[in-house]
C-alpha cells in the first residue's frame, strides 16, 4: 500500500499505512538512497502511551510526497548512521517525544525545553578537540549586532577552525506545544511570528494546511496575491543579505544600497497590507486585502524603480576582484554533503542541487506560473550570494508578470468558521525565502490539533553552516554565517 | 572605481526627514486606535471575544479600553465591532514612559513618553549607546531596529548609537517576550551596564508577551525582569515608531 499526498492535502490517518518498523525504516532508507528526501519524521504518542512515528518522503521526479507510519514502544533502531540526514529529526523525537533512537551517534538536546530533570540551555557536552596550540572561542547567545541569540563554540588550530557546534534553544517559546488545541484566536499569531521575517512564508503554509483539512477552495486571485507577497517577503530578505554580505566584507556602496532598497520592498508589502512584514494579509480562505487598480500601479511603478536600483547596487558586486576574491572559495559545501543532509533552499542550490517547493512540489499560484529554479555549483559564498541575485531578478519578473494580468474575481472564500476534517493528518510546503517551509498536522476526533510541527528551512541548514566553516579561517564566520542567514526562533520555536 | 561612483550617484540621496510626512506612511498602517464610547453598546463584547490577546477590557464603570502593551495591532477588534466604535488610525506615535500610559480609552490618544528628568538628560540627551538584546523576539522588531541604522533613517545623525558591548552602553534595548532560555543572558548583561542605564522594551512581546502571554516557556515582557523606562508598542512597531519613542525621551521631539 503506498499512500502519497499532494502539496498541500490531508487524508485520513486510517489510510496511512502502519508499517511495521523494520519495513518503516527501509522505506526510508531506500527512497533517500534513491535521490529522495525525508521532509519531515517525527513521533506522536498514542493514548495507550504507545508511539506512532510519522514520516513524510519527496522521490525524485514526482510533485508529491508519500506518508507512511509506524506504531513501537519507547524505542526503535536509529536511522541516523545509515541516513545523516535524518540526524535533527532524531534528536528531537529523542528530546520532547519520549521515544529513543537506539544507536544514534550523540543524541544532545535540541531546544532546552525547560522540564524537570533536563538540562539548562546550553549546558551540553560540546564536541572538543585536544592538542598542543588548540584552542576554543565561544561566542554568544548574546552577539554583538542587532539579530537573534545563539551560542556558537569553535575549536581552532590558529585561525583555522577544525569543528563549529551550533546549540540554540535561546529563543524557545513553547509554539508547538500552544498550537495543540486549536485552532484558535491565537494560532494566525503563532504562525506569523515563528520566524517574523517570513511571516508569509509561514502563515501561507499554515492557511493551506487548515484549507485543505476544511475543505476550502481559495479563489485565484488570492492565490495570487499570496505569491506576490511571498516573492516580495524573498526579495526584501535577498537584497538584505546581499547588503549585510557586502558590509561583513567592508564594500560599503553595494551595503548602503541594499539596506536601502531592502525597506523599499518592505514599504511594496506594507502598500498591500500595511505591515512591513505582511502581517494580517494572508489569513484562512484566502488574503485579507485586495489590491485595487491604483494600489496595483503604484506597486508596479516602486517594483521598476526597485528592479533599477537593486540591479545597479548588485552589479558593482560582480565587477568588483577584491569582493570577489573574498567570496569565491570561502564556505564551500559539495553536492554531496548537501543531499547527504538533506540541505535546502538558496545554499543547497547554490552548490548544484536542483531543489525548490515552487518547482518540485508546486501548491497556490506556482501550478500555473512557476519560477525556474535558480543554480549555481561552487556552493561557496559566491555560489549563495550569485543564487540570490538570481532568485531577485526571476521573483521581479514574476511578480511583474502576475500583476499585470492579475485574475478577477474575489480574494477570499469568506470561510464562517473553520471546521476541521477530524482524525486527519495534513501537510503543506512553501519555498519559503530561506528554504522548504513543511507544516504538518494531526487532528483528533473533535477536528482539533493533537499535533502540529513546524520544520523552518532553518531545521535542515544549521548544520550545513557548521560544516561549511570546517578548515576554514574563525574570521570568515561572520561572511559564512551571513550567507545562510538562518532563523534562530523559527529553529527554536 | 568609476562605476562605483557613477552608481553612487544613480541611487541618489535618500535620507528621510524626521519627522516623516505623513504621505510617506503607508495608507494601510495599523497605528493608534480610538475608541468611540458613543457607539459602543455596553452589553457587547464581541471585540473582546476577537481579540487575541486579551488586550481589550471593560473597566468598572462599563468603558472600553485597549492595552496598546497588548494589542498585536491585527484589527480583528475593528472588524468584529458590530457597530464601528473601534478604529485604528495610521498614527505611528504610540510610545510612553508608563505602563498604564499604553491603555486607550477614548478617542484623544495616549500621553506620550516624557523627556528623561535633566540629570540624565544632561548624561544621554546629546549622545546615547544602546545595546540590543534579543530574548525570543521573532526577528520582526530586531530588523526594524536594525533599520534605523540604514541611511534612510540615519540614527547617528541623532547621536544615538548602536554598540557592541554593554560595557559600553548607556541602556538596553529589548526585543522579544524574555523566553526563560534567555533570562539570565539578558540580566547578566543588564548588569553589565553601567549605571544609571536605560531600558526600551520595543514591541507587544517585549511589553507584556505578545503572542506567548501566558506561555511558561516565556516571562510576559522585559518588565518582569527589569525596570523598564520607555514602552514601544506594536507587532513589531514601524521604525518611525521606535525612533520616535526614542527621540522623545532625549527631548528631542
Amino acid at each position: 500500500m503506498n499512500t502519497t499526498l499532494r502539496n498541500p492535502e490531508a487524508i485520513r490517518l486510517a489510510d496511512i499505512p502502519l508499517l511495521d518498523i523494520a519495513t518503516f525504516r527501509n522505506r526510508i532508507l531506500t527512497a533517500v538512497a534513491e535521490g529522495g528526501r525525508v521532509n519531515a519524521l517525527f513521533c506522536h504518542e498514542q493514548e495507550d502511551q504507545a508511539h506512532q512515528l510519522f514520516a513524510l518522503l519527496a522521490h525524485p521526479g514526482q510533485n508529491t510526497l508519500e506518508g507512511i507510519a509506524a506504531r513501537i514502544g519507547g524505542e526503535y533502531p536509529a536511522l541516523t548512521p545509515e541516513c545523516p540526514q535524518v540526524h535533527l529529526f532524531e534528536r528531537e523525537m529523542a528530546e520532547s517525544g519520549g521515544v529513543t533512537p537506539v544507536g544514534h551517534p550523540w543524541l544532545k538536546p535540541v531546544r532546552f525545553p525547560a522540564r524537570a530533570g533536563g538540562p539548562p540551555v546550553g549546558h551540553m557536552d560540546f564536541y572538543r578537540v585536544d592538542g598542543d596550540e588548540v584552542h576554543e572561542v565561544a561566542v554568544g547567545p548574546v552577539h554583538a549586532g542587532i539579530i537573534e541569540p545563539g551560542h556558537f563554540r569553535f575549536q581552532c588550530h590558529g585561525e583555522t577552525v577544525l569543528h563549529l557546534e551550533i546549540s540554540l534553544g535561546y529563543q524557545h517559546r513553547g509554539v508547538e506545544r500552544a498550537l495543540i488545541g486549536g485552532p484558535d484566536i491565537r494560532t494566525l499569531h503563532y504562525m506569523e511570528t515563528l520566524a517574523g521575517d517570513t511571516t508569509i512564508g509561514h502563515t501561507t503554509a499554515y492557511c493551506q494546511l487548515a484549507e485543505a483539512l476544511g475543505g476550502i477552495r481559495v479563489p485565484l486571485r488570492a492565490e495570487a496575491l499570496r505569491a506576490v507577497a511571498l516573492e516580495l517577503e524573498r526579495l526584501a530578505n535577498h537584497t538584505g543579505d546581499l547588503g549585510a554580505l557586502a558590509a561583513d566584507i567592508g564594500f560599503l556602496p553595494t551595503s548602503a544600497y541594499c539596506g536601502r532598497i531592502r525597506g523599499d520592498f518592505l514599504n511594496m508589502s506594507a502598500l498591500l497590507c500595511g505591515s512591513r512584514f505582511s502581517r494580517g494579509l494572508v489569513r484562512p480562505g484566502g488574503v485579507a486585502f485586495d489590491l485595487e487598480p491604483v494600489r496595483r500601479a503604484e506597486l508596479q511603478k516602486r517594483l521598476l524603480a526597485a528592479q533599477r536600483d537593486v540591479t545597479g547596487a548588485v552589479t558593482l558586486l560582480w565587477s568588483n576582484p577584491s569582493v570577489l576574491a573574498r567570496f569565491e572559495d570561502t564556505g564551500r559545501l559539495s553536492a554531496t554533503q548537501c543531499r547527504e543532509l538533506g540541505l535546502v533552499g538558496p545554499a543547497t542550490r547554490a552548490a548544484g542541487v536542483d531543489q525548490d517547493v515552487r518547482a518540485d512540489l508546486p501548491h497556490g499560484f506556482y501550478r500555473f506560473f512557476q519560477i525556474p529554479a535558480a543554480a549555481m555549483t561552487s556552493g561557496d559564498v559566491f555560489g549563495r550570494a550569485y543564487v540570490r541575485w538570481l532568485e531577485i531578478q526571476r521573483s521581479i519578473e514574476f511578480i511583474l508578470n502576475t500583476l499585470s494580468a492579475l485574475p478577477g474575481g474575489d480574494v477570499t472564500a469568506h470561510p464562517k468558521t473553520l471546521k476541521l476534517q477530524p482524525e486527519a493528518l495534513a501537510v503543506s510546503l512553501v519555498e519559503g525565502w530561506r528554504g522548504e517551509i513543511c507544516h504538518v498536522a494531526l487532528t483528533g476526533p473533535n477536528g482539533r490539533f493533537t499535533r502540529y510541527k513546524v520544520f523552518d528551512a532553518s531545521f535542515h541548514n544549521w548544520l550545513g553552516l557548521a560544516l561549511a566553516m570546517r578548515a576554514g579561517q574563525i574570521s570568515d564566520f561572520p561572511l559564512c554565517n551571513k550567507s545562510f542567514n538562518l532563523s534562530y526562533c523559527g529553529f527554536d520555536l | 572605481m568609476i562605476t562605483t561612483i557613477f552608481e553612487r550617484l544613480k541611487q541618489g540621496y535618500r535620507t528621510q526627514r524626521f519627522p516623516p510626512a505623513q504621505d510617506t506612511l503607508p495608507d494601510r498602517l495599523q497605528g493608534l486606535p480610538a475608541v468611540e464610547p458613543d457607539r459602543c453598546r455596553t452589553d457587547c463584547s464581541q471585540c473582546i471575544a476577537a481579540c487575541p490577546t486579551q488586550a481589550i477590557g471593560r473597566n468598572a464603570a462599563g468603558r472600553l479600553s485597549i492595552d496598546l502593551g497588548r494589542c498585536l495591532f491585527c484589527g480583528e477588534c475593528e472588524k468584529a465591532c458590530p457597530s464601528g466604535a473601534i478604529r485604528f488610525s495610521n498614527g505611528y506615535r504610540l510610545a510612553t514612559r508608563k505602563r498604564e500610559d499604553l491603555l486607550v480609552s477614548g478617542n484623544h490618544g495616549i500621553r506620550l513618553a516624557e523627556a528623561l528628568n535633566r540629570e540624565t538628560l544632561r548624561l544621554f540627551g546629546r549622545s546615547l549607546k544602546l545595546r540590543q538584546v534579543c530574548a525570543g523576539g521573532c526577528n520582526a522588531c530586531e530588523a526594524d531596529t536594525n533599520v534605523l541604522n540604514t541611511l534612510v533613517f540615519d540614527l547617528g545623525r541623532f547621536g544615538i548609537q548602536f554598540v557592541a558591548s554593554p560595557r559600553h552602553a548607556d541602556g538596553l534595548l529589548i526585543t522579544g517576550p524574555v523566553t526563560e532560555n534567555m533570562r539570565e543572558a539578558l540580566l547578566k548583561t543588564w548588569e553589565a551596564v553601567p549605571a544609571p542605564r536605560l531600558v526600551i522594551a520595543v514591541g507587544a512581546c517585549a511589553i507584556s508577551g505578545g503572542p506567548f502571554i501566558g506561555h511558561p516557556e516565556a516571562h510576559d515582557g522585559a518588565s518582569n525582569v527589569i525596570p523598564v523606562d520607555l514602552f514601544v508598542p506594536g507587532c513589531p512597531p514601524h521604525p518611525w515608531t521606535i525612533l520616535d519613542g526614542m527621540l522623545r525621551l532625549l527631548a528631542r521631539v
